[in-house]
Parts: C-alpha cells; sequence; structure tokens
C-alpha cells in the first residue's frame, strides 16, 4: 500500500501530533492509519465491520478491531484515545448524536469528515427533481449505505445544539480548498472538534 | 497421493525433565515427561518457532498423520491451520505442539507411574493449573534452543496458555494469539464443568480416581461429561439445522432408547470419547479451566492483570459461540487496549459455535493467515 489516495489524509495528519493515540472509525483498508503510522509514529486502532476490510487491515499491518459501531463505543475508556477520526462515513451512522457523543468522550478530540449535500451541483440535482449522484454520492437512493443526509450548515447547528466545540472547519471541492461559502460550494467538509468548555467527558 | 499441503507423516517425541516441577498448588512433581511435535525447520536466528497449545480434549498431535493408510483417522487436530501454504506455513515457521503435563496422550499424567509407590497415580496426580502448563511448556522451550517463540496460539482453553505465556513471560513471546477463549470461566461454564465432573465423580467405577487398579474405566461418567460438553461446544442454530427434531424411526416408540438423532449423536460422542480419553485428565483439566483467572491476584482487574504483557496480539471470536461468547474475548481486547498493546480482533460469522475455531470458515482463516503472514521473519 503505497499510494494515499485521499486528498484529507494531509490536512488530518497535521492535527496528528507524533506517537499520539488515534482511533480511527470504519477505517476501511487502513490507508489512514497506514499513513498515520507511517508519518507520525502513531498508536493506531481501527474499527471496522467488514471483514474482508478487515484481513485487509490485518495484513496492512494496521490493528483492527472488528466491531460494530451501531453498538457504540461502550467498552472504550474515556480519554483513552488523542484523535478519534471518523473520515466520511458519519453519513452512514444512524445514531448521529450519541456517536458524536461517544468520540469526545474516547478522544480528546474528534475528527469528522463527511459529503455536504448541500454542495451546489446537489442541489441543482434536486431542483431538477433527481436525488444526486456525485464521485462522493456514488449511490443510487436504492443502493445508499448513507442514512443521513445533512449539509454543513446542518452539522454546525447541531454541534451548536450539542454543546460540541468546532475547532477548525475545513472545506473541499475537487481537491482543493474552499473558502466561500462552503456550504453552496464544499462537496466534503472535515471537522476538528472538541468538548465545548465545562462540558464532561462522560455522556 | 501425497498432499503438498500436508506436513505428511509425522512421529511425536518425547523430553523427559528431571528437574522437580513445584506447581501452582503447592504439590511438587519430581520430574515429568512431555510427549511433542513438530513440523517445519527451525532457523538460524531461532526466531520462527510458533507453540501451538491444546484445548480439553487435544493432544501434542497438532498436524499430519501417524498412517499413510489411514489419513483421516490419524490426522492432527488442527491439521486445516498447519501445514506448507497453510495459514500457520511450515515453510516459514517451526510449529511446536505438546501435550500438556496431566495429559493422557503419552506426557506425565494421572495414569502415569507414581514413583513413590510404584502404581499409576490416579487420583493422587496432582491438580494442574494454565500457570504450571506454561511452566512446563517453558522448560520444553528450553529443551529446543527457543529463548522467544514468534507466537504462542490456541483456542478456547489453548487460548488461555497463549495469554498467559504473555504474562509469565512478557519478553518470551512476541505475539499472543488468543481464539475463542475468555480471560476467565463465568459461573454458568464453571456450572457445566461440575456436572460434567459429578458424572464422573458419581460413576461406580471410578473408585475414587484409582479405576486403574480394578481393571475399568468410568466409561458411563465420562460418556456424560462428554455429552454435556458437546451441547456446549455448538450453537442451537446449529444444531436444530443438523439434527432439528428429526426421528430415528420416523414416528415416536414411546421408548428411552434413541429416538431423535442429537441423541444418536450425543450418545456416538460420548461413546467414542470414552473409549480413550482419561476420566482423570478430564476432571483436573476442567479444574484447571475453572481456576484460571489472571485479574484474580489484582483483585479482579483485568487491565491490570495484562500490564506485565509485552506481546502483540490477535484475538479471534465467533458469533454463535455462546461458550465463550465474543463478548468475553472482547473483555481482553478492552484489557489489552487499555495496556497500549498492538491488538487485532476477529469478530467471526460462523454458525458452528464454540467448535468454529476447529473449523477453517473463510473469513477466519484469512484474517488468521493475514496475521501470521505479517509475523513470518
Amino acid at each position: 500500500m503505497t499510494l494515499y489516495g485521499r486528498f484529507d489524509f494531509d490536512y488530518i495528519a497535521r492535527w496528528i501530533r507524533p506517537g499520539e493515540r488515534v482511533l480511527d472509525l470504519g477505517c476501511g483498508d487502513g490507508a489512514l492509519l497506514d499513513f498515520l503510522q507511517r508519518e507520525k509514529g502513531i498508536l493506531g486502532y481501527g474499527v471496522e465491520l467488514d471483514p474482508d476490510k478487515v484481513t485487509t487491515c490485518i495484513r496492512n499491518g494496521v490493528n483492527v478491531l472488528q466491531f460494530d459501531l451501531e453498538r457504540g463505543l461502550q467498552g472504550f475508556e474515556d480519554d483513552s484515545f488523542d484523535h478519534v477520526i471518523m473520515s466520511l462515513s458519519l453519513q452512514t451512522v444512524r445514531h448521529t448524536v450519541p456517536l458524536l457523543k461517544e468520540m469526545l468522550r474516547v478522544g480528546h478530540e474528534a475528527v469528522v469528515s463527511f459529503p455536504n449535500f448541500g454542495y451546489r451541483p446537489h442541489r441543482e440535482a434536486i431542483a431538477a427533481g433527481r436525488m444526486p449522484v456525485s464521485r462522493h454520492l456514488p449511490y443510487q437512493w436504492y443502493d445508499s449505505p448513507n442514512v443521513r443526509f445533512f449539509t454543513i450548515a446542518d452539522f454546525d447547528a447541531l454541534c451548536h445544539e450539542q454543546d460540541i466545540e468546532i475547532r477548525e472547519r475545513l472545506a473541499f471541492a475537487d481537491g482543493e480548498r474552499v473558502e466561500t461559502d462552503p456550504n453552496l460550494n464544499a462537496e466534503v467538509a472535515l471537522y476538528r472538534l472538541g468538548r465545548a468548555n465545562g462540558t464532561p467527558a462522560a455522556v | 497421493m501425497t498432499d503438498p499441503n500436508s506436513v505428511g507423516l509425522v512421529v511425536p517425541q518425547t523430553a523427559r525433565f528431571d528437574q522437580e516441577i513445584r506447581l501452582k498448588s503447592g504439590a511438587r512433581l519430581p520430574g515429568f515427561e512431555l510427549i511433542y511435535e513438530t513440523y517445519g525447520e527451525l532457523n538460524a536466528a531461532r526466531s520462527n518457532a510458533v507453540l501451538v497449545c491444546h484445548a480439553l480434549s487435544g493432544s501434542h498431535h497438532v498436524a499430519g498423520y501417524y498412517d499413510a493408510r489411514q489419513k483421516k483417522q490419524t490426522l492432527g487436530w488442527w491439521d486445516n491451520l498447519v501445514g506448507p501454504g497453510k495459514p500457520l506455513d511450515t515453510r516459514k515457521f517451526f510449529v511446536v505442539g505438546v501435550n500438556n503435563l496431566g495429559g493422557c496422550y503419552g506426557s506425565t499424567g494421572p495414569r502415569s507411574i507414581n514413583p513413590q509407590t510404584g502404581k499409576p497415580y490416579g487420583a493422587d496426580f496432582p491438580l494442574v493449573t494454565v500457570e504450571d502448563w506454561v511452566e512446563a511448556q517453558a522448560r520444553l522451550a528450553d529443551r529446543l534452543g527457543i529463548e522467544t517463540w514468534a507466537a504462542v496460539i490456541g483456542g478456547s482453553l489453548g487460548g488461555m496458555q497463549a495469554l498467559q505465556w504473555t504474562l509469565a513471560y512478557p519478553e518470551r513471546v512476541r505475539h499472543g494469539i488468543v481464539i475463542a477463549s475468555a480471560p476467565r470461566l463465568s459461573a454458568q461454564n464453571i456450572a457445566f464443568n461440575e456436572v460434567a465432573r459429578q458424572a464422573i465423580l458419581s460413576d461406580p467405577d471410578f473408585h475414587g480416581g484409582h479405576y486403574y487398579e480394578h481393571g475399568v474405566v468410568p466409561k458411563n461418567g465420562l460418556r456424560l461429561a462428554r455429552m454435556v460438553g458437546h451441547i456446549t461446544y455448538l450453537s442451537d442454530d446449529q444444531m436444530a439445522e443438523k439434527f432439528g427434531r428429526q426421528l430415528r424411526h420416523g414416528k415416536h416408540r414411546f421408548h428411552y432408547d434413541v429416538e431423535f438423532e442429537i441423541e444418536s449423536y450425543l450418545r456416538y460422542q460420548g461413546n467414542k470419547f470414552a473409549e480413550f480419553f482419561d476420566a482423570n485428565t478430564y476432571l483436573l483439566t476442567t479444574k484447571a479451566l475453572d481456576y484460571f483467572d489472571p485479574a484474580f491476584d489484582y483483585g479482579g482487574d483485568l487491565c491490570a492483570a495484562l500490564a506485565r504483557a509485552r506481546a502483540d496480539f490477535f484475538v479471534a471470536s465467533f458469533t454463535t459461540d455462546w461458550r465463550f461468547s465474543p463478548a468475553r474475548s472482547r473483555e481482553i481486547v478492552y484489557a489489552l487496549l487499555h495496556n497500549g498493546r498492538k491488538v487485532s480482533y476477529a469478530e467471526i460469522d460462523c454458525d458452528a459455535g464454540h467448535d468454529s475455531f476447529l473449523l477453517d470458515a473463510p473469513h477466519y482463516h484469512a484474517a488468521l493467515g493475514a496475521y501470521l503472514g505479517g509475523i513470518a521473519t
């Protein structure tokens, strides 16, 4: 595994200090953890349910735990990771709020990225009467693993409501940073989240 | 026809240890023998040795066969895992299988002659624990010139030995592979063991464990013990699928002979087992299972108990295993995470219950093979 095809890896890596403990939820083939192990010397663990991907992680030398995220993170101890990452899979999880809280219980910070349903081509598709299909939403409505459909503005509002502090937010289209009106112009958003002041670790 | 993936014809060896061993119970054995087998070649750096630990009824005969004309009947118990090109690849690894102290396949056990009496130990053979087994295995490692195991691997009770190795000899194990196991038995586990023991202890042919002198064996008790055990090794679904309510004679006959096929299966398994296995070994092995609890000396805190481990780990469980359920394996995983150990965990979808660990479900052997492939030197 030498090709790191994901544009967001470099940005995520900037938020990780060398030697950190990192938990990657829905880690797939372990490419991000492999990258962070090599670049930052982290102690990383992935969580993945798909058995073929679990085997791929093991083959790639990435620690992987075959747990079902819908059951939450209850076995993980408070503050046991520096960063808990969920890259491009928040939209596939049904229990969004409990999971975000769990990520911030287990980790000092959470890193999440998701496809922005408010992206202009998606709005245009809806306006034209069809559900959007794009690079980051490559599924038809009937075979999509996504169960939650939300925009950057929706997520910002949720964080505010839930006392989740947005410490950094980056937006991207075509692998490039988007500065202007990200809710309209970005296809993917990447967040660094923390507990708002005074919020205890436990849910 | 020779099978290129088989280690082929194998011959067990015996190692004699004349130095006294002091057991966890406080009892002592003046010396002992271990019967073992090896497959593959120990490399020049002596860094490719893997110890396979057996479970309740297993033995040192892990792979290969004893008789070319009766390969199937004399096949090792984990032959599907161990061999050239198999997940535990004997072209890369030097694999050691050993019958535990107290066993009945050739290592010193209740059937052996007690040097003090000139008669078989029988019930006088001391209770041995998982810790004692690891101690005895360590002496074998010394004898074979193995300072550090590339891995210690086992399923069920074998997994407990693998875990114990990483605690007793943290510097001598690079990888602990713990499959379908648990950090300690539950009350339900102990309850099943106690039923099995009572079946043996209450057999009139048991004679307080000195049945050898009476020229009998407590077959009935052993049979019952195995029948109870077998129920716990299979899953409810698998039993339903395999036997359901199938009738032997197609109709109810209103008697106590075999009516349902499941009865026939359990009786067959019980009879087969009672023909060769030693009742005293069965008793002491179930006790070793019951006593195993590395957290006991740490007020029940498994995280504290595993703090000594230095190995990396692979832990696996099976979705339909209710004897050592996935939740029990996850306890081990979380305690390892607490201690910052490197660990991977696979929860395998397989319908065969606890016995799944002896089968070769594709995702199971793929994950295990990937892990072992990564540690080959």
